[in-house]
């Protein structure tokens, strides 16, 4: 362990280890426990009739037909909801805008009222004996849309004359807003030497996790409880925000278990229509009833991801040192705000432009837009990955403009090593970092110094090849509360953890972030493994249940070990406080004489010792004990609050080469050196980097939700949504540097998001440089085969040979 | 789904009789497409009619110069023949490149060429390599039987048995594939037969064609380089959101050539 | 209109009365509760349902229950009893698998690659798993388990 570890750590055990995962086992022989793998006696099934037009009003709705179906036990329309009191779909976070107003934040009905916003907004709910009865039902619903011509394009939806969404929001607009010294800027604009400019999109992409959300709501008539299974990461917040806004319902009769999460990247942290309608509806049908998506239905109904239309500028004195950022996004709300979505083109975007560098002034304008498609909200990375693409993207023009190599400009603009804390000018303070360090090590693994031979290598062969480089800086471990109800956040944003221990020294942790693919019951459970220095086989974690933890967040912007993590530390604190007690009066020592480590509390230059299973068992069979001032057991509870963000960085490279008669983009090699703080279980961590690359890789190279003018969304299924295959996409080369986060107990960052953030602008800079002898072009993303082939196409070939030999 | 009636007759008799009895039937064989269609709700059949019970459709023989191929031959099958693979090689690959490995496990050549989908590999084998389709009722040369997207010239009643193909002297498919659903967005099939060359095109057009020129120009000398130059016209061919016709008519001649070149 | 189908899954003789539009999947999941097979698309796409029919991979999802008469079916849940199986124990050892969705129809797929071809290049892996999708890592582990599991199973284990 280096020197610096914390106390708790210096036994060693468990922590820095690639602990195979506890849970791997049942998923390997199909014992997981998904939500659809579950069934409750008796239980109904609801299907979701859906609006299929982008825009209309709801005219009038007749059930008649489709309540005489065989099997229907039900139906419920958005009268039934609106009548029975249901609230609408709450927004967890409010976003003051640059007047000092709160955005404009319309009603989300769970089932639509009045009109329908987008396709896929659901109009009515049959529940059946079965789904095909309940399918079967709903296409007998006479449902009167009145089709009204829809609002698709953020960037058209400001414009005079574009359809309205919502009465209370003029020009579609959410609001508008903004942070950082607009003054500043423009004076440093107004004596800059150099000016880089760029327009680009960050497309539009669906999350598709595997596991398609599912949720079965029941209730105890009678106990009058309810409890809703549910696709969640993070059920503690579905239980806030659906039983204190939607069905009104106290927290201590409701119980949300989010059990096996195939899945999530972001859009499984909301609360969805679908959940509130099947916990409501087992009460009023008496019976559990169930409801599954189906892929087609999950791309019309689970909330998306990116979608900004941005221009920015960035000054450079001679020597291409940045002066200021200017950037103004449109970012596309979808058709209502679901959970956290104001956040992600603001606080989690916004914050982030100042990225590695020392750029001291920074200004940026966000307009938030309705449009009629489907919600957006954060997916992996959300808003950073956006930031990132920007700047990134922005560094690369601003090096052609400055005649500078991307590495080189990048260094020179790089926050020194030695100016942590860093305040940068949008508002975060970097604790530590050391870019340059990333930048060599993925410079050299990517063989940089080669590469002009390879260029032309694959010159010879037809074959257009280019190098990108990405460097990025996140905030994870979201947040500390009082920052994040500051920005308008609704919630606290801490962790809590359970350390029980067992009379016989196993130990059950109860941590209130949840799994969705990311090993925590492995990780976790190396924590507890490492500071009470027992064997991870005997630490059980216990996640996802809002009946046995005690609170919880959930599993979000990479914040599960930096927060969660933090709150197990504190914990297992308390534990071995609790046990030294315990053990001072066994061994008839001083309290401030007894030490812990490796799993024994030992007297101070003695033999004398206890182990922590002796002391678990005294805790419980208190017959000689400190009964007077100690109480019995040994369970401890903590709740964490961090400090700051966390901020994970690395520098990604990535080498492409396009295949100039098919526009095919190969990726020849990726690098991939990142800086997540202390790292628990380092194959876990390369797992999360190896699958937040592929997500960056799909996004950059083929993944994109495209709608039609009336709001039909074309990319609705696999068939035309492409995602990355094991084909598309290369073996990885990852590697880390070690920079201890400063104000949590593990020193760690969070690696989640990392390849997700990195990857997009490191290839698409990379499909810009192979595309360079071509000349400057704009490329946006997904840098398809088709694309690319109309780029070349549209450019003389004649340039290459010789701009391919310098 | 909706619901249907099912039946499974063991014999090609008994199917006739079935698909003439039903309302309004449809025949099964792998069911790589008619499943999803009908799991999609797109169409509602009275009756399947299953073909996978009918043994005598499932033959693979290679004699006096033909490779006949049973109609409810999957393609893993086919691929996997290797008196196909010794025949005409390039059948062989088409075959083990359609789709993934589990739907090579269940689709059939039969079902693939009486669904004429527009992006399906094997049509462009058939009309290049001049085939023969042997149904219940008749036999049909394969510029015959491909009539139009989604369609083809079958009676409603009527069951592709078997097709055969004249083995050619070489043959090579070479596809783009549709990145999203791996379908052929462009796909050739190039052939040199005793009576010249032929080079057949799916993906591209809403039905499988051939290309003339293309042939001409191979018929003077058999090498890609023949094919340098020659385009074919975009006006008639598909576009959607992954490759527009402009698109498809230029991957027709890269990948004719890569097929040429393949073989040459 | 219920009609009885008769096959044999993980082993065991299995008879019941389905709906002719029951899929495979659905008659594993809800009648047989054999969850470990998995639905993620409805476009045949994403392997999560993959399971072994008369020894070769098949998409359950696309495939109705009464196409399965008479055939031998193998489900994750039989691929081993007690210990893993080599391909189990190699997507455990090089992490191939993460939220454990795609898993189950990942390995099956796995399995029946290399019984097909028993020392696949990472190209043949790549290649093979087209049809399986997943979300989580990057294929990256998925290819180094199938390597590994392929060595594993040469020799005695026919899978």
């Amino acid at each position: 362990m280096p020197d610096d570890a914390p106390a708790a750590l210096s036994n060693g055990g468990g922590i820095g280890a690639s602990v195979r995962r506890k849970e791997d086992f049942r998923f390997l022989t199909g014992q997981g426990h998904f939500t659809d793998d579950l069934n409750r006696p008796g239980q109904t099934h609801a299907y979701l009739l859906r609006s299929p037009h982008a825009h209309a009003r709801l005219d009038a709705i007749d059930t008649t037909r489709a309540l005489a179906a065989p099997g229907v036990v039900a139906i419920f329309t958005g009268a039934d909801l609106a009548a029975a009191g249901v609230g609408g779909l709450p927004c967890g976070w409010l976003i003051t805008d640059k007047h000092g107003k709160p955005m404009v934040e319309p009603p989300h009905p769970v089932l639509a009222q009045g009109k329908v916003r987008h396709v896929g907004d659901p109009v009515a709910v049959v529940i059946a004996e079965s789904r095909d009865e309940a399918q079967d039902a709903a296409e007998l619903i006479d449902v009167s849309y009145g089709v009204l011509p829809a609002a698709v394009e953020a960037t058209d939806a400001i414009k005079p004359g574009a359809a309205q969404l919502f009465d209370e929001a003029p020009a579609n607009t959410c609001y508008e807003w903004e942070i950082g010294d607009k003054s500043a800027v423009d004076a440093a604009f107004a004596k800059a030497k150099l000016v880089a400019k760029l327009d680009l999109i960050n497309n539009r992409l669906v999350a598709n996790p595997m596991e398609p959300r599912a949720a079965i709501g029941e209730y105890d008539t009678g106990s009058g409880d309810y409890t809703l299974y549910t696709t969640s990461q993070n059920p503690h917040v579905i239980r806030l925000l659906m039983g204190a806004f939607v069905l009104h319902l106290p927290e201590h009769k409701l119980r949300v278990v989010a059990p096996d999460v195939g899945g999530g990247f972001g859009s499984k942290i909301y609360h969805y229509a679908e959940e509130a309608i099947v916990t409501w509806a087992s009460a009023k049908v008496k019976r559990p009833v169930k409801w599954t998506s189906d892929r087609s239905e999950a791309f019309i109904s689970d909330a998306q991801g990116r979608d900004h239309a941005s221009h920015a500028e960035l000054a450079m004195d001679e020597n291409g040192k940045f002066l200021a950022l200017r950037v103004d996004t449109v970012a596309n709300m979808g058709a209502y705000l679901s959970t956290f979505a104001p956040a992600i083109p603001t606080i989690l975007y916004a914050t982030l432009l100042a990225g590695t560098y020392t750029t001291p002034a920074i200004h940026v304008a966000v307009r938030a837009v309705f449009t009629n498609t489907v919600p957006v909200d954060a997916y992996r990375g959300a808003g950073r990955p956006e930031a990132t693409y920007l700047l990134e993207r922005l560094v690369d023009v601003a090096a052609r403009v400055a005649k500078l190599d991307p590495a080189e400009i990048r260094r020179r603009n790089f926050i020194p090593t030695d100016a942590y804390p860093y305040q940068t000018p949008v508002a975060l303070q970097y604790d530590s970092g050391d870019y340059f360090k990333t930048l060599e090590m993925a410079l050299k693994t990517a063989d940089r110094d080669g590469f002009e031979a390879r260029r032309a290598d694959a010159a010879t062969r037809g074959k257009l090849r280019g190098m990108g480089i990405a460097t990025y800086i996140e905030a994870c471990g979201i947040a500390p509360s009082a920052v994040a109800g500051a920005l308008g956040a609704r919630a606290g944003l801490y962790e809590t953890a359970e350390v029980r221990v067992h009379p016989t020294g196993s130990v059950t942790l109860f941590t209130g972030t949840h799994s969705h693919g990311q090993g925590h019951e492995t990780t976790m459970a190396q924590l507890v493994a490492s500071g009470l220095g027992v064997s991870v086989d005997q630490v059980e974690v216990v996640h996802g249940d809002t009946s046995k933890i005690p609170f919880g967040m959930g599993t979000y912007g990479s914040r599960s070990l930096a927060v969660g993590g933090s709150a197990v530390m504190k914990a297992i604190d308390k534990v071995v406080a609790k046990g030294r007690k315990i053990a001072a009066h066994l061994l008839e020592a001083a309290e401030a004489d007894v030490e812990f480590s490796d799993g024994t509390f030992r007297v101070s230059g003695t033999d004398r010792s206890k182990s922590f299973a002796e002391i678990a068992f005294t805790a419980y069979v208190p017959h000689n004990y400190p009964i007077d001032t100690v109480e019995p057991g040994l369970d401890e509870t903590a709740f964490y609050d961090p400090k700051n963000f966390t901020y994970p960085s690395g520098a990604h490279v990535a080498e492409i080469e396009i295949d100039r008669e098919t526009g095919v983009v190969e990726i020849v090699k990726f690098t991939a050196a990142d800086d997540f703080g202390r790292i628990i279980n380092p194959m876990i961590v390369e797992g999360q980097v190896h699958g937040g690359l592929a997500q960056g890789i799909g996004q950059a190279l083929y993944e994109s939700a495209i709608y039609d003018k009336d709001g039909q969304l074309l990319t609705g299924s696999f068939m035309d949504y492409c995602m990355p295959r094991a084909a598309n996409l290369p073996m990885f080369d990852v590697a880390t540097n070690v920079t201890l986060c400063t104000h949590n107990p593990l020193g760690v960052k969070g690696c989640g998001e990392a390849g997700a953030i990195g990857a997009p602008a490191a290839i698409m800079n990379a499909v810009a440089d192979a595309l360079s002898p071509l000349g400057d072009i704009r490329v946006d993303m997904p840098a398809t085969a088709a694309k690319l082939w109309h780029i070349i196409q549209s450019h003389p070939a004649t340039h290459i040979p010789a701009q391919a030999a310098e | 789904m909706y619901e249907f009636n099912y039946q499974a007759p063991a014999s090609l008799a008994d199917a006739t009789k079935a698909i003439a009895a039903a309302e309004d039937g449809k025949l099964l064989a792998g069911g790589m497409t008619l499943v999803p269609t009908l799991k999609q709700r797109l169409a509602r059949p009275s009756d399947l009619i299953d073909l996978g019970r009918i043994a005598e459709l499932k033959a693979i023989k290679v004699d006096g110069g033909t490779v006949t191929i049973g109609a409810m031959a999957t393609h893993a099958e086919v691929g996997a023949s290797a008196a196909v693979q010794q025949a005409i090689p390039g059948l062989s690959w088409l075959a083990s490149n359609i789709g993934d490995p589990a739907v090579r496990h269940r689709g059939t050549l039969g079902g693939s060429i009486s669904n004429n989908d527009p992006a399906a590999d094997y049509p462009a084998a058939l009309l290049a390599l001049g085939a023969t389709i042997y149904t219940t009722k008749r036999q049909l040369s394969a510029a015959d039987f491909f009539v139009g997207m989604f369609e083809t010239a079958l009676e409603l009643d009527e069951i592709v048995t078997a097709v055969s193909f004249p083995i050619p002297e070489k043959a090579a498919y070479q596809k783009f594939r549709n990145p999203a659903s791996r379908y052929a967005v462009v796909g050739v099939f190039v052939a040199k037969t005793g009576g010249g060359a032929r080079v057949a095109v799916t993906g591209a057009g809403p039905s499988v064609f051939r290309v003339p020129a293309f042939e001409a120009a191979l018929d003077r000398s058999f090498a890609a380089a023949s094919l340098d130059g020659l385009t074919i016209d975009a006006g008639e061919l598909n576009s959607d959101i992954h490759a527009s016709a402009d698109y498809r008519a230029h991957l027709v001649a890269v990948f004719a050539k890569r097929a040429v070149a393949e073989i040459s | 209109m219920s009609a009885p189908v008769s096959m044999t899954v993980n082993g065991r003789k299995v008879t019941a009365n389905v709906e002719p539009r029951t899929l495979l999947v659905q008659y594993l999941r809800d009648q047989l509760g054999l969850t470990g097979t998995h639905v993620g698309c409805d476009t045949s796409q994403c392997g999560a349902c993959l399971v072994h029919v008369d020894g070769k991979s098949v998409k359950s999802c696309t495939m109705l229950v009464a196409q399965a008469e008479g055939a031998e079916i193998l489900t994750i849940e039989g691929l081993s009893s007690g210990e893993l199986h080599p391909m189990q124990a190699a997507f455990k050892e090089h992490h191939g698998l993460q939220c454990g969705f795609c898993t189950p129809g990942m390995v099956m797929s796995a399995v029946d690659l290399v019984k097909q071809n028993p020392a696949p290049t990472e190209h043949d892996i790549r290649d093979w798993l087209e049809g399986n999708i997943c979300r989580c890592t990057g294929y990256h582990n998925i290819v180094k388990a199938v390597e590994a599991g392929a060595k594993a199973m040469g020799g005695s284990h026919a899978g």
